[in-house]
């Protein structure tokens, strides 16, 4: 049946053939699992059982009744999943513009300062994990160290349950700052040069030009990163899992996440079931939150 | 165009879902022998005719049958172990030509993910080692079948194994069978007690000179930092087993309740008191910390920790990390109650529901258990590992109580008690969050222990009532 086609459709059918692969991927590595995930979350699930009754919606309303509980750790998770969210998110937004607005306007060393911002993106976020860990130590960690030696109070950092969150966030920030950069950068560059010339003609000083013309024309810059980072701090796990004693998300709970509680539900109390139960939670939320940032924060600004 | 695509995706989709979903057929292997031929093809393009050459294949599958029975043994990764396993297996093939045994390992922290990612792709062992505390998830989900009766009887297991090993009952069959046995005892560094000025080969016997010592050993730098510790609370290395099934006893109080219904820590006075006896090393006697980044098995190690509660295993990972340390070992300190008694517990094994699918597979694998189990393998097993051997008689030779190391963990053997865990880590993080509770934002430790036995208690509630 190929023969009869002509070149131009051959050439298509190669495009789609090549695209396939990707397709693929897709289908059984992401799509595939998250509609089997949905099944999962219906019925009792124990990994190592080889019956899986149906239980309708009995993980949910399970999951709901533990929220309620103010001590539970599920009531725990989520709300350490917003700090997360809340603290993150805007903070590295507002570093990552305030650094690529400064390397939009030095001419010199420039990819070097790229480089150096985008290490820590590409570098393993378990070995980071156990650096800053190690960072943190009492007594012996570095910053400790730093601290005292400037005649400041030691820090108990990840074993005190008010600093731990706020530690592990900051780690997560600093590494994801990077890819921040890199993005305003690359939208930084898109802003045609006229508008700011126009503007200055106009009189418009530095605050002027950044509030009226730089972040405006960025709106889908700043709306792009703001979902994508805002996903990235909703599924923390990896961070916390290898910065916390035995990955358990303490001290007492303080920086367990979403993710971290289904791990452990899923597979060291292997329920699965209840662990995909909060998956689906998870997802709805994550898929609430976006479209809701992709209404509220875009704006079509024309010149 | 839209057609063929979609067609594809289905087919590909198709595919994967069927690759998923075939079990693999342990005895049989197919032999895949691809022929490939190259066969003209004559294809048009605008109007010019090229000939080309497509590539069919042919797969033809050969099936064969192996002769005997190859069967998989499962175990975590821990060198001496792994080592004695290895010796044992090599034996037992010998004897049995016409068995097989795969050895498997998985890094400590990985293999009960293992375990569970295996069972839904239908590989994984016949044979499971699994710690005793884990029995009743993994019986619950119908992963492990019990011993048979005819081979292994529970009369036999009751009377020439140790008392522990009763901990692997479980709705009244036995599920698993232990090569080893461990217990806690007190591990001292002879050196650092030199250093304080006291007799290195008198360790302390009693709960208050466990105390009175602790002090003595704690020295601070100039900086106020630990040079030396006493005695550090490790709540996630074997603390909470101190407290929960030693501590409770000696200050007169049963951690459980007889039909292990019941946490009973805060059921008296005594319990209370032994875990405020726990918790002061901290809060008031300063004697040691533990840090996240090395515990306190670490600080041991390196000769900064003079006082330190461990089992028998610990032996073996000494002699590795740190062969040059000058330390004894000790049976634990007695306390306010006078009874005599030590935490023992077990890593196990266990026949899958995979080994019983096939019964050639099946009398393989009890064959290969019972091996496991004598009073030979046991005495290799201590030889290289340094775990006590779960049979009586074995564990009360005479050489072996004499031991200067060994000797201490295989005296407390008739006094040792195996908690029964309902979900072991959800227990052990129950006691860890009470302590950091205590130590961290300075609750009280009653109020504490009572969060904890609250816990712990909905857990049992949840698991009795189903059972």
């Amino acid at each position: 049946m190929f023969k009869k086609l002509s070149l131009r459709r051959r050439q298509q059918l190669w495009a789609y053939a090549f695209i396939l692969i990707p397709l693929f991927f897709f289908l059984a590595i992401r799509i595939g699992p998250t509609l089997f995930a949905l099944n999962v979350s219906v019925r009792e699930w124990n990994i190592l059982s080889p019956e899986k009754p149906f239980v309708g919606l009995a993980n949910f309303e399970r999951i709901w009744q533990d929220f309620q509980n103010p001590k539970s750790v599920v009531r725990r998770a989520f709300q350490n999943t917003f700090s997360y969210v809340i603290i993150g998110v805007p903070t590295q937004l507002v570093l990552a513009l305030a650094i690529a607005l400064m390397l939009d306007r030095i001419t010199r060393l420039v990819s070097l300062f790229r480089a150096i911002y985008f290490i820590p993106f590409v570098t393993s976020t378990v070995a980071i994990s156990w650096v800053w860990r190690w960072m943190y130590q009492p007594r012996f960690g570095p910053i400790n160290l730093l601290l005292s030696f400037l005649g400041l109070p030691e820090q108990n950092f990840l074993r005190d349950p008010d600093q731990a969150l706020l530690s592990i966030v900051a780690v997560a920030i600093w590494q994801g700052l990077g890819f921040a950069i890199i993005i305003f950068l690359a939208g930084l560059k898109q802003i045609p040069q006229m508008y700011y010339e126009a503007a200055r003609i106009d009189g418009a000083n530095r605050w002027q030009l950044l509030r009226r013309v730089t972040l405006p024309l960025l709106n889908p810059t700043i709306v792009y990163l703001v979902v994508l980072q805002s996903i990235r701090f909703l599924r923390m796990f990896t961070q916390v899992i290898t910065m916390t004693r035995q990955g358990d998300g303490g001290p007492l709970n303080s920086t367990v996440t979403v993710v971290l509680h289904m791990y452990r539900e899923g597979f060291g109390r292997y329920k699965m079931g209840s662990a995909a139960a909060l998956m689906v939670v998870l997802f709805l939320i994550i898929m609430m939150i976006t479209l809701a940032q992709m209404r509220l924060l875009t704006r079509r600004v024309e010149y | 165009m839209r057609k063929l695509v979609s067609l594809l995706l289905v087919v590909i989709a198709l595919t994967s879902f069927v690759v998923a979903c075939a079990a693999p057929t342990p005895e049989v292997i197919e032999k895949e022998v691809v022929v490939e031929k190259e066969v003209p093809v004559t294809v048009e393009v605008d109007k010019e005719v090229i000939v080309e050459k497509e590539v069919v294949r042919t797969v033809i599958v050969e099936k064969e049958v192996e002769k005997g029975v190859t069967i998989e043994y499962w175990q975590y990764f821990f060198d001496a172990r792994v080592d004695a396993m290895n010796r044992l297996i090599q034996q037992f093939e010998a004897e049995n030509p016409d068995i097989h045994i795969i050895h498997t390992n998985f890094p400590y922290a990985d293999y009960r993910d293992k375990i569970a990612a295996s069972v839904p792709a239908g590989v994984g062992p016949d044979i499971a080692t699994l710690y005793y505390g884990w029995m009743p998830l993994w019986v619950d989900s119908g992963y492990l079948v019990p011993l048979p009766e005819d081979e292994f009887p529970p009369s036999m297991i009751e009377s020439e194994f140790s008392p522990l090993v009763q901990a692997g009952k479980f709705d009244g069959k036995y599920w698993a069978i232990p090569t080893a046995v461990r217990t806690l005892a007190l591990f001292w560094n002879k050196d650092l007690f030199e250093a304080a000025g006291l007799d290195p080969e008198k360790p302390p016997t009693t709960l208050d000179e466990f105390v009175e010592y602790a002090k003595k050993l704690t020295k601070l730098d100039a900086n106020g930092d630990y040079e030396v510790m006493g005695y550090a609370v490790e709540m996630n290395g074997q603390a909470h087993h101190w407290y929960r099934e030693i501590l409770t006893r000696q200050f007169g109080q049963v951690p459980q309740s007889e039909d292990q219904r019941k946490i009973q820590w805060n059921a008296s006075e005594g319990g209370y008191e032994a875990w405020e006896w726990l918790c002061k090393f901290e809060t008031e006697y300063k004697t040691g910390t533990n840090d996240l980044f090395d515990g306190a098995t670490q600080a041991f190690y390196q000769g900064k920790l003079a006082l330190h509660i461990d089992g028998s295993f610990r032996l073996g990972s000494i002699a590795k990390n740190a062969p040059d340390l000058n330390f004894g070992v000790a049976p634990m300190p007695i306390g306010p109650s006078g009874e005599l008694t030590t935490f023992g517990s077990f890593w196990t094994h266990g026949l899958t529901n995979k080994a019983a699918s096939d019964p050639k597979r099946l009398e393989a694998a009890v064959k290969f258990l019972k091996f496991i189990t004598t009073d030979e393998a046991m005495a290799l097993w201590v030889d290289k590992v340094g775990e006590l051997p779960a049979r009586l008689e074995a564990a009360s030779d005479p050489d072996l109580l004499a031991d200067p190391k060994l000797g201490a963990f295989a005296q407390q053997l008739p006094y040792a008690y195996a908690t029964f865990f309902v979900n072991e880590s959800d227990d052990r993080q129950a006691l860890m969050d009470a302590y950091d509770a205590v130590q961290l934002t300075g609750e009280n430790p009653r109020a504490a222990l009572d969060e904890a036995v609250e816990k712990v208690q909905a857990l049992f509630d949840e698991f009795w009532a189903t059972h």
